[in-house]
């Protein structure tokens, strides 16, 4: 049915005509709306079985999330940012043990300096850890995943993260088309565990392994990663038929057939880029985008067949790795690598920063006349940063520096953006 | 593309009146796209809110930088914070008082406008004699219905009435439609200075 919903709501609404078994998580900005809204249904009954069980912290909803998909439950879970990485050694339990647990990650940078808006550097900081990682483009998307998530969590048993951009997806008010329950039980058959903590039949899960096997356990993960390389696509075809609109596939392209430069993004800002790639076509840029919805696995073969015909490539990218450049960029240069396009990265967004499509057009064109650099920080203000680092060079106890920036620029709460 | 940049207080419904608005653009089958500016949402601070309306999908996530209109919740905001940026001499301005522009020290801005698109309304009182709370959200919403034409008054009443169903919602619309008839009124008064 179609609604005018907030993503968080469309989110936990989706999550419910999926039967979680066991809810466990820690409230955090910008993912809260979505748990209160899971929360309120299960207190009234609505998904019954279902329990919501509350915790102290983000370990320990992580930590029940595995307990609950251990002894066979579908379990669900959501967080972002800071919390994210208190859980992180239970998330890479998770997938080391294999169990298919479906969380959502309301994407929000990570502090120092203490910061609640979004950026994907919470989402790169787990890029490593085994899970399966989608990223949404719109609320639909995010919406959609979920249910297609749940079926390939299952299937392959590995755990799944569906990646929505906080605040700028999970606050947004705006068209979703919701499924009914029918359709979802007719997508999404019941969890049949490929392993299960059962007391008539008692196995042990998560013993110590040694040098003798434990190569081989982290290369079975990798080949069950690479079958879903191949699960994906399908799913997604079902998913297609079953709910009559696309949603999820590996990587989608958008006017990329005879584009010379393609721009490469995950999530919401693919939304902004492509109103900038229509512009810059009406300006005779040959331009298309091609963005990612499987960030891990990384679709390898789908990326470079897209990128095959481009001189040039830009990634835009809302995280980065200090000290080297692009995270994102260095898998699509991988991908790349015998196609002879050259590739410069864009990191902009950090933080909430908004990216503008007229910032975007303006990188775009210099892209098209080779003018843009290897690695550019969009709308970054070099004045600000210059004052400080003169300030480093000439006083010994300079301060930190977020509170000088923030001292530099004066008052921000009038500004619009 | 329609887009609205909405200025208030925390507390005053400044995201409650975006997304209202956008529902009633649903409302009418079109495409609307409504956020909130993230993080400052603390009683009495800054807020602002945006709502994008059009007939196709919206797919920029961007805030609005170039609103066509603006709604401002709360008079006091005028001279602390920029709420013209971005402003195009087309748009459309309402702001809650019951002052004019001239009164507010605005009387020089609101000549680089169209005379019949900047426009006040009380619509606290409207609120107040109405609702008996001081909450402005929805009334405005009226108010700017009859403003820019962008959206029936029908439409803010179905949205209205699904966000705060029963009496709450009943009241709201009441206001909401004393705020359409208010800036009808004023616009007619316009078109009748400016032909005589």
């Amino acid at each position: 049915m179609l609604r005018q919903i907030e993503g968080s709501r469309a989110v936990a609404e989706t999550v419910a005509l999926c039967r979680p078994e066991v809810v466990c998580a820690y409230p955090i900005s910008p993912q809260t709306h979505i748990i209160e809204a899971i929360g309120v249904m299960v207190a009234s009954g609505a998904l019954a079985p279902c329990e919501f069980i509350n915790v102290e912290s983000e370990f320990a909803a992580m930590s029940v999330s595995i307990g609950a998909s251990a002894a066979g439950a579908r379990a669900y879970t959501a967080t972002a940012s800071q919390g994210l990485l208190f859980m992180i050694e239970a998330v890479y339990n998770a997938a080391g043990l294999g169990l298919p647990i479906v969380m959502t990650l309301a994407n929000r940078a990570i502090g120092a300096p203490i910061n609640i808006w979004n950026d994907h550097s919470d989402a790169m900081a787990v890029r490593d850890a085994g899970w399966i990682q989608l990223f949404a483009e719109t609320n639909q998307e995010a919406a959609d995943l979920h249910v297609l998530a749940f079926r390939l969590a299952e299937e392959l048993s590995l755990p799944v993260m569906v990646c929505m951009d906080g605040f700028i997806l999970t606050h947004a008010v705006e068209r979703v088309d919701l499924p009914d329950q029918a359709q979802v039980d007719a997508y999404l058959p019941p969890y049949e565990p490929r392993q299960v903590l059962e007391p008539d039949d008692p196995v042990s899960i998560g013993a110590m392994v040694g040098p003798e096997a434990f190569e081989e356990v982290r290369y079975l993960a990798h080949l069950r990663q690479l079958d879903a390389l191949e699960r994906i696509p399908a799913l997604a075809t079902a998913f297609e038929e079953a709910f009559g609109r696309p949603s999820g596939g590996l990587v989608s392209p958008y006017r990329t057939e005879d584009a010379d430069i393609v721009i490469v993004a995950l999530g919401s800002v693919l939304g902004t880029i492509k109103d900038a790639v229509d512009a810059r076509r009406d300006a005779g840029d040959r331009v298309g985008v091609l963005g990612i919805t499987a960030f891990r696995p990384f679709p390898n073969d789908a990326v470079r067949e897209a990128l095959s015909g481009a001189r040039s490539v830009v990634v835009v990218e809302k995280a980065f790795s200090i000290g080297f450049g692009g995270v994102l960029s260095t898998d699509v240069a991988m991908a790349s690598h015998d196609t002879g396009c050259t590739l410069r990265t864009i990191v902009c967004g950090l933080g909430g920063r908004p990216i503008t499509s007229r910032s975007l057009e303006q990188a775009f064109a210099a892209a098209a006349l080779d003018e843009l650099d290897s690695l550019t920080f969009l709308d970054l203000d070099h004045e600000i940063v210059e004052r400080e680092r003169t300030r480093m060079t000439t006083t010994r106890r300079s301060g930190p520096s977020a509170e000088n920036i923030l001292r530099d620029l004066g008052t921000v709460a009038s500004r619009i953006d | 593309m329609f887009q609205v940049r909405i200025h208030g207080r925390g507390g005053q419904g400044v995201v409650a009146a975006a997304e209202i608005l956008s529902m009633a653009a649903f409302a009418e089958g079109r495409h609307a796209q409504a956020f909130p500016s993230f993080g400052s949402e603390r009683m009495g601070a800054p807020v602002v809110s945006f709502c994008r309306i059009d007939d196709r999908p919206i797919r920029t996530h961007e805030p609005v930088m170039e609103p066509d209109a603006l709604v401002i919740q709360d008079v006091t905001l005028i001279h602390q914070v920029e709420l013209f940026a971005g402003l195009s001499a087309d748009a459309y301005v309402l702001i809650n008082t019951s002052r004019s522009f001239d009164e507010l020290g605005l009387g020089e801005f609101a000549r680089r406008f169209h005379r019949d698109r900047l426009l006040t309304c009380p619509a606290t009182e409207l609120a107040l004699e109405h609702l008996g709370r001081p909450l402005p959200n929805a009334v405005l919403l009226g108010g700017f219905a009859a403003l820019t034409g962008q959206i029936t008054l029908d439409a803010i009443g179905t949205a209205v009435r699904e966000r705060f169903p029963g009496a709450v919602g009943d009241r709201n619309m009441a206001a909401a439609a004393a705020a359409f008839r208010f800036v009808t009124l004023e616009e007619e008064e316009m078109v009748h200075a400016s032909t005589d």
